[in-house]
């Protein structure tokens, strides 16, 4: 019998360009967790580990978890990183306490996209340097080549991606961590400055820096901390090949596996009936259609459509994003435990005005790497 | 806040790390880029087991880790699979934009590979176009002894 894990705590920064350092918009976010469990570090009776998420071309430094050690508990005791997107560690925060190595563990992740003087110049460092990196790949190119593939493929045109953003928009307006939403019609959007075809500015997600938090549980203990408490059911990741041309770029099927399994786990059999409300991790507009079709929650091809009959609405069958997401602004490595974050206040019932009433199971999404070459996928019920 | 708020209160250091570090071939693709600069040849390699032919070659397989050794000869014409056109500039770029990118099939391939496009008009791009690589005269045995790709 699988053991059962919950979150007992959550916590978030503000996502916009800021003076802090890592080390303390990390602590911001601990701060909070802390003080609403009231938990400490004592051996056996309170935290038992940390797994913080951060990236050493993001933070300029090898081991870029050594700043972040101090402020998660970890001197003189454990600390794992993961230098990936931060939906990955709860994923292995959650297997830590299933293996029965810890009971109670704390997760952050922490990103500053405003401290390079671009974004683009660290993703270009991930591509290998024989066949790729000279050439001037970057995440932002490789998400135009998905992007084009993808669209053509299926039909899918700017409007309906442009859609995503002005729903991001429109939703991150209620949402008191997010500080770049405005009115953004699409027309805008299909007016912004074309980057990289059919990639246009308003596209992509804004530039801002931040952190953010969560404190797991095994049952026992976890009910002990607090009465409202969020169950992780399931959770599985994929990965797809590194090379770009030796994927299915207008298909996603590592999301399509990352999603099975973790339906499977979670006893879901028809994801866009049984998923009240989904935050998932959309770097550019095209990805929103793209990433709820690998989900399931339509059919191939059909993301678009999901766009225009409103479905992905606030108020719709399955609302997506309602916090605003990551095209209104959330940072790479922060994105996908923000993502997990946020379906744990709506489940909590603690969303305020991004609130999806009554919702009792939610699906949170990460990715890391060129255009969705990694997908991470947890699926959390009351 | 902005930056420029920020700035003007806050202390900043400024950073740069210049890692200067030299990223050898392996054997493997050392046999690739001299076939590239001796002979103008594009090497692709042959899983044998789930036949698969990669490009770029890699001695793995990733989909089934049969070890790759059988090495095959590709054409210098392939089909494209994507294209961008990008409009923005970094340093890291090999040359001013727009830049086109496209992420080619070369015949005898069976996955795409990403390359720079030139010599065409960005309206008349268009996937399944056919292409063809332009070799740069003098060759240095690394990708850009492929100058880029231009329509056929």
């Amino acid at each position: 019998m699988t053991k059962k894990v919950a979150i007992v705590a959550v916590a978030q920064t503000k996502y916009e360009e800021n003076y802090y350092r890592q080390s303390e918009l990390v602590y911001q976010c601990v701060e909070k967790v802390l003080d609403e469990t009231g938990l400490t570090f004592q051996e056996g009776k309170g935290i038992d580990s940390a797994v913080t998420a951060s990236d050493d071309f993001w933070d300029a430094r090898t081991i870029s978890d050594t700043p972040i050690g101090d402020v998660v508990g970890a001197h003189y005791r454990t600390e794992e990183k993961v230098a990936q997107d931060g939906a990955q560690a709860a994923f292995y925060a959650y297997m830590e306490i299933l293996s029965g190595h810890s009971d109670i563990v704390l997760v952050t992740a922490h990103c500053k996209e405003s401290q390079p003087i671009s974004r683009n110049i660290i993703t270009n460092a991930g591509f290998d340097p024989y066949f790729q990196r000279s050439l001037g790949l970057d995440h932002l190119v490789a998400a135009a080549l998905q992007a084009k593939r993808y669209m053509q493929t299926y039909g899918i045109t700017r409007e309906q991606c442009a859609k995503a953003v002005v729903k991001s928009h429109k939703n991150g307006k209620n949402n008191p961590y997010v500080t770049k939403a405005r009115n953004v019609t699409v027309e805008d959007v299909l007016d912004s400055k074309m980057l990289a075809s059919p990639i246009s500015e308003l596209d992509i997600h804004p530039v801002t820096d931040g952190a953010c938090a969560l404190i797991i549980a095994e049952e026992e203990k976890a009910k002990k901390i607090t009465d409202n408490l969020v169950w992780i059911k399931g959770a599985s990741d994929c990965y797809d090949a590194f090379y770009l041309g030796d994927r299915d770029l207008a298909n996603c099927d590592s999301l399509v596996s990352a999603a099975k399994r973790a339906y499977e786990m979670a006893g879901i059999k028809n994801p866009s009936k049984e998923i009240d409300v989904a935050e998932i991790s959309t770097r550019y507009s095209y990805q929103e259609p793209l990433w709820t079709e690998g989900l399931g929650f339509c059919g191939r091809g059909e993301g678009g459509k999901l766009l225009d009959e409103g479905i992905t609405e606030m108020g719709g069958e399955i609302p997506v994003n309602p916090s605003g997401g990551v095209l209104v602004g959330c940072p790479y490595i922060t994105a996908g435990l923000a993502r997990v974050v946020e379906i744990a206040l709506q489940l909590r019932g603690d969303a305020g005005a991004r609130q999806v009433s009554g919702a009792k199971v939610g699906l949170a999404h990460g990715t890391s790497g060129p255009c969705g070459q990694l997908h991470c996928v947890l699926i959390l019920g009351k | 806040m902005s930056r420029e708020e920020h700035n003007k209160w806050a202390y900043s250091i400024p950073g740069k790390l210049a890692l200067n570090y030299i990223y050898y071939l392996g054997d493997f693709n050392t046999k690739f880029f001299t076939e590239l600069r001796d002979n103008k040849r594009i090497l692709g390699v042959k899983c044998p087991k789930c036949n698969r032919v990669y490009m770029p070659p890699r001695s793995v397989c990733g989909r089934c880790l049969s070890k790759l050794d059988e090495w095959v000869e590709l054409s210098d014409k392939g089909t494209l699979l994507s294209y961008t056109v990008v409009n923005y500039s970094e340093p890291y770029q090999p040359t001013a934009p727009p830049i086109v990118y496209g992420i080619i099939k070369l015949d005898g391939a069976d996955t795409g590979f990403t390359h720079l496009l030139s010599e065409v008009d960005a309206e008349k791009l268009r996937i399944g176009m056919r292409v063809q690589a332009v070799f740069k005269d003098k060759r240095e045995a690394n990708i850009q002894d492929i100058k880029y790709f231009k329509p056929i």
